[in-house]
């Protein structure tokens, strides 16, 4: 039909020229099947062309991006095991008396929930082990997942043209936090009733609404007999299903944007450098998921995790010192600790309960909201509309890496106060002060960790600096025959100096007059007042890479450092010049 | 002496000292340490011997009296069961002031002793006798039902496991783990420090007899899931998972990550 002749149409043997020797067809009858096979599927399905170009897929290869992996494996382990727990679990909160093979729980009243966890445990084939691997793969999942969301977002990875994956990959990790804690929840052990009284709570802080949100999910007073199903429900059906779709949109996202890399010679931000999916990262990630199966089930066969059997079945009178949520709810439950109990008041008849609504039912949307509007925020600061493929150097944005440190002591703080009591009897120190602490500390510790990691990547970056300018000290002292000493310094091979020369430079957006000529105010005056103000907080002391210009200076003055450092970047160039130089070809 | 002057730079001459002198500090801390006199033994357990050895070793804090001081309270009425837990215990004499008495490896009386001060305490004032043996030892309870009664009872304060917990400013109930049943039971019925009385109205002798039975029990117990983390809770668990779980998980990210293709 067409008139182009493509090549593959222009010869069924798929020859380039007319003097191009015939492909040699596979000799090897193994692989003469299977190209059968996939002939096969190919003309029922047309599979052939999509797996191709996913087959072809290049990947670079950095161990921090693997850390996807391990959650995306940890997530399927979960799945896995979970389905077999599925065929022993009754998920019910009926009433009924234990005979099992555990005697210290004989003849003691509990729901149908716990005993069958309890049954899982003991009377079931494995079934102990199958369950830590669960709930081990599960926190595994969310460790897994939080240190690859900070690995993305300390190299700026989600900068255009992935910022839908960045919101996309908040939501995960929120719904997994969620996921969790009805896990937690279904096996009605004590721990795991403390929670839901806890989230029972959590519901009635809500002002005016309260009530009948606890009524509604619970349907009826505490603990009633709906929530273990409604859990159930949840955890099994609603949320891996969710999960799972946002999963595979997040890991769809990643082939269509093609994975980023980290800069050096030969990257840019036009290729990316690493081998294709079939056959090498087939056979590397393939055998990193039995890597971390293999992990996780040696963890679960030796370590107890949530021993239910020694909590007991859950009543609402008793409740145990170090009732804690798991480790990924404990940034909340830490909020809930230090929150001063002054914040509850009575107004117009009502009981207004802030101190506990603020850590239970705020924190989590607000957190999960400024992590998803954080790429947003950035680019418009920047105004920066190009596509990143090339990953920053986190040295090389101080003010982002300062930025998550500071989170990231803020959040450490919450996590650790949720162990205030522990501390306090290991450490054989009073609650009461480390909880002060804690207090203060959540305001005084995160702009401490911003400004210690600013000041730290910028040293950092003034050593790049004169480390190019310069080169390597060598530790040969020359004797000149005039009777000077110096200091023989190396100059850096071309490889070496471009990665730390390849990034962007910063500069402060400046502020366009408020008003035109006719002094009338510009509607987004105010706007871009602020604008520019998170500009001079971003880049004002930012520290600009090494130009062309400044190398061939340095190289010039030979051995004086003086005249150099003194030297303005008068022969500056334009802001974007860095990203069109040619990269050095790779070794 | 050249020989070892020329060894000085041996590799291996820096752990060498450093072994020798902590072999140096421990010998000679053994030689010089304070050491514990010898209480002079009594024959029988009596309230005159008791009250001998309670002014020598109580009295200071206590009063000569046992009528309490700032700095310890009034022994009137407390009775021989809390004598003989805090003395058995190795809890009183207390080594050093401190927020609360510590549970000590080392009991610095014989029981006779320790009787002899119980029966002096318990002749200023009626209060809790020691238990009888067969409430204490734990054998014929029943140890679910000790082990329900431990959660409503006891488990806010020492842990679902025994493990122990944190009271508020830097006191803390501490861990049962391996301690005596009749420490167990005495420590109910005499309430020590922080911890509230367990009457026989609240919790009959047949009933903290099923504790006993069900905290033994747990000494006993083997962990069938492994190691159990001190039975902390989650936040052991957290932290083994961050730890450990994800060491391992980088380790083997950098050991893939450096495989060539």
């Amino acid at each position: 039909m067409s008139t182009d002749r493509t090549v593959s149409g222009a010869d069924p043997i798929g020859r380039l020229r007319k003097d191009d020797a015939e492909p040699e067809a596979p000799t090897n009858p193994g692989l003469k099947a299977v190209g059968g096979v996939a002939g096969w599927l190919d003309d029922r399905t047309g599979a052939a062309k999509p797996v191709g170009y996913l087959m072809k897929k290049v990947f670079p290869d950095h161990w921090s991006f693997m850390l996807g992996e391990v959650a995306m494996y940890s997530m399927i382990i979960c799945l896995l095991s979970g389905t077999f727990l599925t065929f022993w679990f009754v998920p019910s909160a009926g009433q009924v008396v234990y005979d099992g093979s555990y005697l210290p729980l004989r003849g003691i009243t509990m729901s149908e929930a716990f005993r069958s966890t309890v049954d899982i445990s003991f009377d079931i084939r494995g079934g102990l082990l199958i369950r830590q691997i669960h709930h081990w793969a599960a926190l595994m999942f969310i460790v897994a997942l939080s240190v690859h969301m900070l690995r993305v977002f300390f190299t700026g990875a989600f900068r255009k043209p992935r910022e839908i994956n960045w919101v996309i990959g908040t939501i995960l990790s929120m719904l997994a936090l969620i996921e969790g804690f009805a896990g937690y929840s279904l096996p009605d052990d004590l721990l795991s009733g403390t929670g839901l009284r806890a989230a029972e709570g959590f519901m009635r802080s809500v002002p005016v609404l309260g009530s009948y949100l606890s009524f509604a999910l619970f349907d009826g007073p505490f603990p009633g007999e709906a929530i273990i199903p409604r859990l159930f429900s949840i955890h099994v059906l609603l949320l891996p299903a969710i999960l799972v779709g946002l999963f595979t949109a997040h890991i769809g996202l990643v082939f269509v944007h093609k994975h980023t890399q980290f800069p050096g010679p030969g990257r840019t931000n036009d290729n990316v450098v690493g081998f294709p999916v079939m056959p090498v990262y087939a056979a590397k990630a393939g055998g990193f998921f039995f890597i971390v199966f293999g992990v996780i089930s040696l963890i679960s066969g030796l370590v107890t995790i949530n021993p239910i059997w020694a909590y007991g079945p859950y009543d609402p009178s008793p409740v145990t010192a170090g009732s804690q949520p798991d480790w990924y709810m404990g940034f909340a439950d830490g909020a809930l600790r230090l929150l001063p109990g002054w914040l509850e008041f009575t107004a117009f008849g009502f009981t207004f309960s802030f101190n506990v609504m603020i850590g239970a039912i705020l924190l989590i949307p607000a957190m999960y909201g400024l992590m998803g509007a954080y790429p947003f925020l950035e680019k418009w600061v920047t105004g920066d509309n190009r596509e990143h493929h090339l990953l920053d150097r986190p040295r090389n944005n101080p003010t982002r890496t300062g930025l998550g440190v500071a989170a990231l002591t803020w959040y450490g703080i919450l996590l650790f106060a949720s162990g205030n009591d522990l501390m306090a009897i290991k450490l054989h120190l009073s609650i009461n002060d480390l909880t002060n602490i804690f207090r203060l500390g959540i305001f005084v510790f995160p702009p401490l960790a911003f400004w210690v990691t600013k000041r730290i990547c910028l040293s950092l970056q003034r050593k790049d600096r004169d480390l190019v300018l310069h080169g390597r000290e060598t530790g040969r002292i020359v004797r000149t025959a005039d009777g000077k000493f110096f200091e023989q310094h190396e100059p850096l091979d071309e490889f070496t100096r471009w990665n730390l020369v390849q990034h962007d430079r910063h500069d402060v957006l400046t502020l366009e007059a408020g008003t035109d000529q006719h002094g009338v105010v510009s509607p987004t005056a105010r706007k871009e007042k602020a604008r520019s103000a998170l500009s001079r907080f971003y880049f004002t002391d930012s520290i600009n890479p090494v130009t062309p210009g400044e190398l061939a200076a340095a190289h010039h003055d030979g051995q004086g450092h003086e005249a150099i450092e003194a030297a303005p970047s008068s022969e500056s160039r334009p802001a974007l010049e860095s990203s069109r130089r040619e990269p050095p070809k790779r070794p | 002496m050249n020989a070892l002057a020329a060894r000085r730079r041996h590799p291996a001459a820096i752990a060498l000292l450093l072994l020798l002198g902590l072999i140096l500090t421990g010998v000679a801390y053994s030689a010089l340490a304070p050491k514990q006199a010898d209480a002079a033994s009594t024959a029988a357990s009596s309230v005159e011997d008791g009250k001998k050895l309670f002014l020598a070793n109580c009295a200071t804090c206590h009063g000569l009296q046992a009528q309490g001081t700032k700095a310890a309270p009034s022994l009137a009425g407390v009775g021989a069961a809390a004598v003989d837990f805090q003395m058995g215990t190795g809890r009183m004499p207390m080594a050093a002031p401190n927020i609360q008495a510590p549970r000590a490896d080392e009991v610095r009386f014989t029981q006779e002793q320790i009787s002899s001060v119980a029966a002096y305490i318990a002749s200023l004032a009626p209060g809790p006798a020691v238990p009888e043996a067969e409430y204490t030892t734990g054998q014929g309870g029943d140890v679910a039902l000790g082990a329900e009664l431990f959660r409503v009872n006891c488990a806010m304060c020492h842990n679902f496991a025994g493990s122990g917990g944190a009271l508020t400013r830097g006191k803390y109930a501490p861990s049962l783990r391996d301690v005596e049943g009749k420490h167990i039971y005495e420590a109910m019925v005499s309430g020590p420090q922080s911890m509230p009385v367990f009457s026989d109205d609240n919790i009959s002798p047949d009933a903290k007899n099923d504790i006993v039975a069900y905290l033994h029990e747990v000494d006993k117990q083997e962990n069938v899931g492994g190691m159990a983390l001190g039975n902390l809770g989650p936040v052991s668990e957290g932290l083994f998972v961050w730890i450990f779980g994800l060491g391992i998980m980088v380790g083997f990210a950098v050991w893939l990550g450096k495989k060539a293709a």
